[in-house]
């Protein structure tokens, strides 16, 4: 019985043991059911998130067009190398060949890995050339990756940079253009989820997750060749006077678009110079007193109160007055003179009579209307109001120096707005940088006095005039001329600017350009010595381009017929 | 009997059949992927050399470009009074 005992085991231990199998397969059970069922959400994201990536896609810029279509910024796809530490610093001689290809030393790229070895994603060097990036494919080197960016080329470089602008190294718009459309010309860069698998590569796209969406263009109302004509011109100019900077504007007066707007200094907008004062876009952002191309508006004023009319004597002996310890002096003494001959001449003394038997509230309003002191509403970023003092501040002397436009200051192209203003029978229009931009018209002169002082305008090319130099051949040019002295801390310096505001064909004014050199410094600096001749040659190149017909070729037609006799058909 | 047999049968055809037809989908989903991403490639390399080209016809159209090869190579300049005639309308 006990040997039988022996050899066969209780039934009680049989029992345990089954017990204790049990148990183990209910805990194996309940833990399944646990991750199965309880866990999965958190289990899954966890395993995905080990080979699942979200990857940017992405997208292009939109381009930026002149009014023809040409372009003037472009964006092409490039390739940027990045590296993640971890990988490349478990194979150091990869760093080797990948150093010499960008040209860099490879102990140094070695340090800055080290540095960053818990990094996961390094930019080795970005916007790489086409070539460098095809090399850097063709060596296979582990834990190196190229990435697709955009860059931005500016075609037209220094010519239309100020308008333009550039943007930075991760395609944000930081000037100009650039930055007052950035939301317009960014695109939305996409997403999609990628399985990738244990060095990096792309093994599989699951989904996309955002479509891209490239940047939309932008049409400017710049036309790039007289934009180029325009750069051309002032450079040589301010070269040429040495003169501190400069600024040209170009305006189409039917419907206020700005054709060209160029300044100098400039800048490579593909190699920005963050130092250098060429950045701004000076005939937008700079404000200076514009001397006697206030005239005009003045006028316009005297006209405007009825008290004069273009032809009201105005005795200008002796050269020169005295108003509250003040001496206004002209060039010369032109003696008792009309209304047109204060235009044609450029007199201080004359404009200062008329504009004290003006009064203030009134001379204001003109100005106000005229948009000065008030932005022009291009949106461009930096865009300065100028400054135009309430009348009720005005002292005597400040309402006779606002005549012939000292103690207000205006930018270049407030005054290309104005003078269009004056050149289309009294109608303003707001100037615009882009096409398709609405700038319905508004009167702000009777049509009359806008023409009797258009007529006054004409005469300052005249044989009497101040700027015979800012004539163009086979039409008639109008224009007002203007040597302003640039204040400085001690009063008024003997440095100038030099300006001229014009508008031709005289019969039907088409284009307005107003030019504005500062500071010359080799010898001349009379407006219609240095600005005038750029106006000239500015305008007839314009007028030509725009195809807009002479009105001035009386003398031409006879030319023809003497100088060909017979030998055309 | 018999007929839960039958029954057995058309599900496991259903079943080897929804299963073969995975396989397919997601093998032509890979294809098309990596079609897609071919078309992609290409599509960038055609806005590269898109935008290239119009890089160079803007350089090749540059107004200085066509000044100096008209003044210096082609030995022209801008007509004189002389050689221009209105047209009165």
């Amino acid at each position: 019985m006990s040997h039988k005992q022996k050899k066969v085991a209780p039934v009680s231990r049989l029992y345990a043991f089954l017990l204790l199998f049990l148990l183990c397969s209910v805990a194996l059970v309940a833990r399944a059911v646990n991750l199965q069922i309880m866990d999965t959400e958190f289990l899954q994201e966890q395993g995905e998130a080990r080979f699942l990536r979200e990857v940017k896609v992405p997208t292009r810029r939109g381009n930026i067009l002149d009014r023809n279509g040409e372009p003037l910024a472009v964006s092409t796809p490039v390739d940027s190398v990045w590296v993640n530490p971890r990988e490349i610093l478990q194979t150091p001689e990869d760093i080797t060949p990948l150093a010499a290809v960008i040209g860099v030393d490879a102990e140094e790229v070695e340090r800055r890995l080290s540095q960053r070895s818990s990094r996961e994603f390094v930019w080795m060097r970005r916007r790489l050339h086409p070539d460098v990036a095809a090399k850097i494919e063709s060596l296979k080197l582990h834990g190196v990756f190229l990435q697709k960016e955009y860059r931005r080329f500016y075609p037209a470089g220094e010519v239309t940079s100020h308008v333009i602008g550039f943007t930075n190294i991760d395609d944000v718009g930081q000037e100009g253009l650039e930055l007052a459309y950035n939301d317009w010309l960014q695109g939305k860069p996409g997403l999609k989820r990628v399985i990738r698998d244990r060095l990096g590569r792309t093994v599989e796209n699951v989904e996309m997750l955002r479509e891209a969406v490239p940047g939309q263009d932008l049409a400017l109302t710049i036309d790039r060749r007289l934009q180029y004509l325009a750069y051309r011109e002032l450079k040589r100019t301010v070269l040429e006077h040495g003169a501190r900077s400069g600024s040209v504007v170009l305006l189409d007066i039917a419907s206020g678009e700005i054709l060209a707007m160029v300044n100098q200094p400039s800048y490579n907008p593909n190699q920005p110079d963050f130092d250098s004062g060429g950045l701004r876009n000076r005939a937008l952002t700079d404000v200076f007193e514009p001397g006697s191309m206030m005239k005009p508006f003045a006028i316009a004023s005297a006209l405007e109160s009825g008290k004069f009319t273009p032809t009201t004597p105005v005795d200008t002996t002796p050269g020169w007055i005295r108003i509250s310890g003040y001496t206004i002096k002209d060039h010369r003494n032109y003696g008792p003179i009309d209304i047109t001959k204060i235009i044609t001449k450029s007199s201080n003394v004359g404009v200062t009579k008329v504009a004290l038997q003006l009064e203030p509230e009134h001379m204001w309003n003109t100005y106000d209307r005229f948009g000065f002191g008030d932005v022009t509403g291009t949106g461009f970023p930096g865009e300065s109001a100028g400054v135009l003092r309430n009348y009720r501040r005005w002292r005597k002397v400040e309402q006779a120096t606002l005549a012939y436009g000292y103690g207000i200051s205006v930018t270049v192209l407030q005054l290309a707005e104005a003078f269009a203003a004056l050149a289309d029978d009294g109608r303003l229009r707001r100037p615009s940088l882009i096409q398709g931009a609405t700038n319905p018209a508004i009167s702000v002169l009777d049509p009359v006095i806008a023409r009797q002082v258009a007529v006054m305008l004409e005469t300052v090319t005249g044989p009497e005039g101040t700027a015979k130099a800012a004539r163009v051949e086979n039409y008639r040019v109008s224009g007002k001329t203007g040597t302003s002295r640039k204040a400085s801390a001690s009063g008024y310096a003997s440095r100038y600017i030099a300006s001229f505001a014009g508008f031709a064909p005289s019969s039907d004014p088409r284009l307005v350009c107003i030019v504005m050199i500062n500071d010359p410094t080799a010898g001349k600096f009379y407006g219609g010595q240095v600005a005038a001749p750029l106006f000239s040659t500015v305008m007839s190149g314009a007028l030509r381009l725009m195809d807009i017909p002479p009105d001035n070729y009386e003398g031409l037609l006879a030319h023809a017929e003497a100088d060909t006799p017979g030998s055309e058909q | 009997m018999n007929a839960r047999l039958i029954v057995i049968l058309i599900v496991l055809t259903f079943v080897i059949g929804s299963a073969l037809g995975v396989v397919h989908t997601r093998h032509e989903s890979r294809r098309q992927s990596v079609q897609l991403g071919l078309l992609e490639d290409q599509r960038d390399a055609f806005i590269a050399e898109w935008s290239r080209l119009q890089l160079e016809q803007a350089w090749l159209a540059d107004a200085s470009h066509i000044e100096s090869k008209a003044r210096d190579q082609l030995g022209m300049q801008p007509p004189g009074n002389i050689r221009i005639l209105v047209v009165k309308p």
